[in-house]
């Protein structure tokens, strides 16, 4: 294929060649400039040499596949690509900020800058996962930070759209990802899981937060293949300031098995939005890897695992959806609550890997003695939340898979609709008090979480005979 | 430009009513892959209606069950498909089995290849079940795009050159761009007698404009398809088969 040398000044589909701003194993980056478009702009164009690598030409053709795709803050806002037989480029917005990679050498970073960035990355990842992409290759130089506070992902070159053909599927000789990175699934060649993503999350944290690569940076498959069986040395041990809840996060992404993982990003970052509420198991206080028995008990049930069959269960990423009760506490609401309950009830047998948060609201008087700051105040928010526990006691949860939040507000409404949005709830269950003529006039706490939720709401009622709905 | 590609038909009024709606919406031109008659008690509605479309500057392609029912020769067909054929030929007028039998084995329109059954020899109405077949038919051909039916499943395989091609089973109502330099093979589902368990009718649309190919279903009336095939005589299994898409 013979193609014109793009260079500074040239011009290609109305888009002027500024200067080259990157040159990578794979592509080049340009600086272009178009009439029509008025922020800045980058144009990818591929290396593609006579030999014609197909990692090269696959990773781009599934670019342009993606590119035009995605949407929303965590990804480029894509712009043009170019005619494959001509000129194969994509052009794409110019993020304004700087990749996570330089602050590998500042490792170990302060632990409140270590959560502050897992936030921004796990944001990014429940949105782009609700997209239908799994990523493949997180990694620190494939994250872009906007001047702004979000995480961007660049580069798709591996990435699979779980709706569209997977066109590196057939490129499938060897584990493809990044060495530091790469999911024990990955190595094993199964490209259908998210939960691939969460690890390679999870290999970033633990790195920010000890200075050191949990697997170090191996060179071969051989290599790649020891995380199959060997756990890394707990965080702890290279940073003792390493708090339990941050290295339980970190060791649960980093299962081998992808079924010990968070089952999504979303109840990933949920545990990180929630600190003082992640369940913390025997992960959380390690302080060496397993013992020789262990490893090789792991290793003996690993071999002969030479990759898994071609097309495995997709799992979804709307799987383990995050549920949240809104719970009304007022007293003569009991009925309410315990309908509330059953129905809750319901979606938890019939929806596996569900995690529920119970919400109480506890309205604070716009004007007056703002309660919560004295004692009484305090007693009261402790009451609330024991009468949570004690609403949800009888759905028999395990800790990891329900937590208790009391929100204080003067809009009952608005903090629940703010709570759903912040923590990528997927569905809501909410009471309605009643369905008189005043309660429709005036406007009613649940009528408006349905109107502006983010997600799917239930409205549940208590039965009512006719006369009762009288007012 | 939007192209909707419509194959195996087999004589299936309702079907083909419902798909044509649909695709008046989502298409600027017709493309029937061939079996528009065989199975089905509307032979002769079906044949008016795409010679009709022909006239308007659709392309209409030869099937296996098209060149029986304009010669009445049942050579190599079960015995359900023999019936069927049989009854099919008595019901056409002579025009129509004309009209049948001048239909090209197979057309090629640009940087795509249309065709009936598996393009490497399109006369002895191969299936494209895997990538073997799939391989074979791409081979075959130099153009970039290859549309055809015959096996009553949508599959969507693509293809380097150095490499044996890649099934999909295509999404309905999501658009799968046709990018780079493959070759990409778009196996159409049935609109009159689908087989992949889903038994809405099944059509595709390939917009050239985004390079994108969309797989639909349209939902139809059964009751009224295989009413009419009990009315008609026919073997009650090409009825029962309907409501179950196998």
């Amino acid at each position: 294929m013979a193609r014109e040398a793009l260079q500074t000044g040239s011009t290609i589909d109305g888009f002027l060649i500024g200067e080259k701003l990157h040159t990578g194993g794979m592509a080049t980056l340009w600086s272009v400039t178009h009439p029509d478009i008025a922020v800045p702009i980058v144009m990818k164009v591929p290396m593609i040499m006579d030999g014609d690598d197909a990692t090269v030409i696959v990773g781009f053709e599934m670019e342009m596949m993606l590119l035009p795709r995605l949407t929303g803050v965590h990804v480029p806002k894509y712009f043009a690509v170019g005619d494959y037989a001509r000129q194969p480029y994509v052009v794409m917005e110019q993020i304004d900020g700087d990749s996570l990679l330089p602050l590998l050498d500042k490792s170990p970073l302060p632990i409140s800058e270590v959560h502050a960035l897992a936030s921004r990355v796990a944001t990014a990842l429940v949105d782009l996962h609700k997209q239908n992409v799994i990523h493949f290759d997180i990694k620190p130089s494939n994250i872009m930070l906007r001047k702004s506070g979000e995480a961007v992902f660049i580069d798709f070159g591996l990435s699979r759209h779980l709706q569209l053909p997977d066109l590196l599927e057939e490129e499938f000789h060897v584990p493809m990802g990044t060495g530091p990175y790469i999911a024990p699934e990955q190595v094993l060649q199964n490209r259908t899981d998210f939960r691939s993503d969460i690890y390679s999350l999870g290999v970033i944290l633990y790195h920010l937060t000890t200075g050191e690569r949990p697997f170090g940076f191996p060179q071969n498959v051989r290599g790649l293949r020891r995380r199959l069986w060997r756990d890394p040395v707990p965080p702890r041990k290279h940073n003792p300031e390493t708090p339990p809840w941050l290295q339980e996060i970190i060791l649960r992404c980093l299962e081998t098995d992808p079924g010990k993982r968070y089952p999504t990003a979303a109840q990933l970052l949920f545990d990180l939005q929630h600190p003082g509420e992640v369940k913390l198991t025997e992960r959380a206080e390690r302080l060496e890897r397993d013992g020789f028995f262990t490893v090789t008990k792991r290793r003996f049930g690993w071999a002969g695992t030479q990759g898994s069959p071609r097309q495995p269960e997709v799992v979804a990423a709307t799987s383990a959806p995050i549920v949240m009760a809104a719970v009304d506490l007022t007293d003569g609401m009991e009925q309410l609550a315990e309908t509330l309950r059953i129905h809750v009830q319901r979606v938890l047998a019939t929806v596996p890997g569900v995690r529920l948060a119970c919400v109480n609201v506890l309205r604070q008087n716009r004007v007056g003695i703002n309660y919560s700051l004295d004692e009484e105040g305090r007693n009261i928010h402790v009451q609330r939340l024991v009468e949570l526990k004690d609403w949800a006691r009888p759905l028999n949860l395990d800790r990891e898979h329900v937590t208790f939040h009391v929100l204080e507000h003067t809009d009952a409404a608005a903090s629940l609709i703010e709570y759903a949005r912040s923590n990528h709830v997927d569905h809501i269950l909410i009471g309605a008090r009643g369905a008189g003529g005043l309660r429709r006039y005036l406007g009613s706490v649940s009528s408006q979480v349905v109107a502006e939720a983010p997600c799917t709401v239930t409205v549940v009622r208590v039965g009512q005979s006719e006369t009762e709905l009288v007012d | 430009m939007r192209i909707a590609f419509l194959s195996d038909i087999h004589g299936n009024r309702e079907a083909l009513d419902a798909v044509l709606r649909h695709a008046g919406r989502h298409a600027d031109r017709l493309v029937f892959l061939g079996d528009l008659v065989g199975y089905g008690a509307d032979p002769v509605y079906v044949v008016d209606k795409i010679a009709d479309e022909v006239g308007k500057g659709a392309l209409s392609l030869l099937g296996n069950h098209d060149a029986a029912a304009a010669t009445g020769s049942v050579e190599g067909m079960n015995e359900y498909a023999s019936a069927a054929i049989e009854w099919t030929h008595h019901e056409l007028d002579p025009a129509s089995r004309a009209f049948l039998i001048e239909m090209p084995m197979s057309i090629e329109d640009e940087d795509r290849l249309y065709v009936h059954s598996e393009a490497s020899s399109p006369r002895s109405w191969q299936y494209i079940t895997d990538a073997g077949s799939a391989e074979r038919s791409l081979r075959s051909t130099a153009k970039r795009l290859t549309f055809c039916g015959h096996v009553h499943k949508p599959q969507l395989y693509h293809m380097t050159p150095m490499k044996p091609p890649v099934r999909f089973l295509p999404q309905p109502g999501i658009g799968a761009p046709l990018v780079g330099n493959r070759k990409w093979l778009a196996v159409q589902g049935a609109v009159g007698q689908p087989r992949d368990q889903n038994p809405a009718a099944a059509y595709s649309v390939l917009d050239t404009t985004r390079n994108e190919l969309t797989y639909f279903r349209v939902p139809y009336d059964i009751e009224t398809t295989a009413a009419k095939i009990h009315a008609a005589g026919l073997p009650k299994i090409l009825a029962a088969r309907l409501f179950i898409g196998r």
